[in-house]
């Protein structure tokens, strides 16, 4: 049985801001469900009385002194945007047409 | 011999003496890109003026009188995926085309620093994710040992350039095998650092618990002076470690492995493994022990779960890293007609400026990071993370360093698996454990195999911080495989 479904890669692909075509999606759904179905195999050994790493070395807090430094400039921090305004990025609407 | 088939520590000597220039040895090495790229095709962006400046910059440096370290004036090929101010910086996707980043990478500041000249940008799999560079935007690499086939990835640009020697040196990075599977099938040598041992700073993420900049080289020594001259630690990498950088220089000198112990990991081999590839691993491990070794198998029973569990945590961290190319602030935007919003632009735009193995990435993450799914998958792929570490602490109780074979098979045809995602990731297979370990491993030629005459790769890996070991012990078989072969294994290469 298929665990990812044409559906469930629509809603993936929305989850993740990918606006995919129809034949994109079957593509993808039986690609996924390959990999999904393979790499649930460490599901076999992953018991409960061992805790799980997210790193593989000991990490602690790095702080640094709260003190201004040199940055970019505005114009080197706008360089790559795809629309500029008054020293500022350009964006299409973020809100609806209600608000 | 000419000046592009030197090494890098010769050609640092001779510039050293002043019995070439900085400039000479950068034309030759222009001369050779121009001449093998469209056979080859390793590099995504080469501006000769640019380089010979560099060149001249360093030649100035010296002849006013300016103390200059060992690498000064050395060409170097630098993976597209570390920014450079003066040179675009595209990680191989279309979202990223002719972006000029405003800062450099510490790695690149590095190299400039030490007087490294970089010839251009290498290709790679789009952002780094990939084991043949078929998944650049920018078209393949291909293999200079057989034109036909993949250079490994996601650093293959960076691989076939030292292949094809157009260049000595250059700079990789290494999240699941990227530099010591393509060192190992154009038969270089490519080293992946303790994670934390080479800074993150301005190289574009993929996976950030996993990602390591790493050198690529034609001779063990040659890595460690590229790896000594851009590691240690960077205050801009909050996962930097705040140590020395181990002695990998001195070790690559001393090439010896007398009394050292040596594990075989008995989980790498058999089936799914290519015949000549397993000959040539054994027969260097006999070598280890003919050189004074102790070689004794170890067993690392989770090191099975190794793919799987690379395959949920890397698209998992890759699915929130690439949430920053959102068509706001650099890049591609795609469909901002003024009727779209800032919502349908970014899905747009991703939707055309990324290519299929990235969208996969990305969205197998966002599967395996959904609630409900979490526990399953994520979760457990992070447990898997402490079984694998702790595989690697009760192995180097017994020895000093493990080896195994450090691809199942030798390079593979282009188109091949193209479409298969997971025969692709088999590529990765015996390099992972140490991505998820965070420990050093190195890869380094060991033959051909008989089976289609092409490299096979030993691959060396040592503890946490033991970086030093993996250029000792690879030293040591360089040098006894060099006076067994005449030379190194590159000379029996086909020309270009």
């Amino acid at each position: 049985m298929s665990v990812i479904t044409r559906e469930e890669v629509a809603h993936l692909a929305r989850l993740s801001r990918l606006a995919l075509a129809d034949e994109e999606l079957d593509h993808f759904a039986a690609q996924l469900d390959q990999i999904v179905g393979a790499v649930a195999r460490v599901a076999e050994v992953a018991t409960a009385d061992i805790p799980p790493s997210s790193h593989a070395l000991p990490l602690e807090n790095v702080f640094r002194p709260d003190e201004v430094r040199p940055s970019l400039t505005p114009d080197q921090a706008l360089s790559g945007a795809p629309a500029v305004e008054d020293d500022r990025f350009r964006v299409p609407r973020i809100l609806g047409e209600e608000a | 011999m000419s000046l592009i088939h030197e090494s890098a520590a010769e050609l640092g000597r001779l510039m050293a003496a002043g019995e070439v220039s900085a400039v000479e040895v950068a034309q030759a090495h222009l001369d050779r890109i121009a001449e093998v790229e469209p056979k080859v095709h390793a590099f995504l962006h080469v501006d000769p003026e640019a380089v010979l400046v560099q060149a001249r910059a360093v030649d100035e440096r010296r002849a006013a009188g300016e103390e200059l370290g060992p690498l000064a004036g050395v060409p170097i090929a630098h993976k597209d995926v570390f920014t450079t101010v003066d040179m675009p910086t595209t990680a191989g996707s279309k979202i990223l085309e002719g972006w000029r980043p405003p800062y450099d990478a510490t790695v690149t500041r590095r190299l400039r620093e030490a007087g490294l000249v970089i010839l251009g940008k290498t290709n790679l799999d789009e952002f780094a994710m990939g084991s043949s560079t078929e998944n650049s935007a920018y078209g393949p690499t291909h293999n200079p040992w057989d034109l036909s086939r993949i250079p490994g990835g996601s650093s293959g640009g960076a691989s076939a350039s030292v292949a094809a020697y157009q260049a000595p040196l250059s700079t990789g990075t290494d999240t699941g095998g990227s530099i010591r599977q393509p060192a190992a099938v154009t038969g270089i040598v490519g080293m992946k650092p303790t994670y934390g041992g080479s800074s993150r700073y301005g190289l574009i993420a993929f996976a950030s618990s996993l990602d390591t900049p790493g050198p690529f080289a034609r001779t063990v020594l040659d890595a460690a002076l590229l790896h000594e001259a851009f590691s240690g630690h960077d205050p801009m990498d909050s996962t930097s470690i705040a140590k020395p950088v181990p002695p990998v220089v001195e070790a690559a000198r001393q090439a010896d492995v007398a009394g050292l112990r040596v594990g075989v990991v008995k989980e790498f081999g058999g089936e799914g493994y290519q015949p000549g590839v397993l000959a040539r691993f054994r027969e260097a491990v006999d070598l280890l022990e003919s050189l004074g070794a102790k070689v004794v198998e170890v067993s690392c029973p989770s090191f099975e779960y190794a793919l799987p569990a690379y395959y949920l945590i890397a698209p998992s961290e890759c699915s929130s890293n690439l949430a920053r190319f959102d068509a706001m602030r650099y890049g591609l935007r795609v469909g901002d007609d003024g009727t779209r919003s800032a919502e349908e632009v970014m899905a747009l735009t991703r939707a055309a400026g990324f290519g299929p193995e990235v969208k996969r990435r990305i969205m197998l993450g966002t599967y395996a990071l959904s609630s409900g799914y979490y526990d399953a998958y994520y979760g457990s792929a992070q447990k898997v993370r402490t079984l694998i570490a702790r595989d690697f602490d009760a192995a180097f109780h017994q020895v000093d360093v493990l080896v195994s074979p450090t691809t199942p098979t030798t390079a593979f045809p282009i188109g091949e698996r193209a479409d298969d995602p997971m025969a692709m990731y088999l590529a990765d297979l015996c390099t992972i454990p140490s991505n998820l370990a965070g420990n050093a491993a190195i890869s380094v030629p060991c033959g051909l195999a008989d089976e289609d005459g092409l490299p096979v790769g030993l691959q060396i890996m040592a503890p946490v911080l033991g970086d030093d070991r993996c250029y000792r012990v690879g030293a040591a078989v360089e040098k006894a495989f060099e006076s067994r072969w005449g030379g190194p294994l590159l000379k029996e290469a086909p020309a270009l």
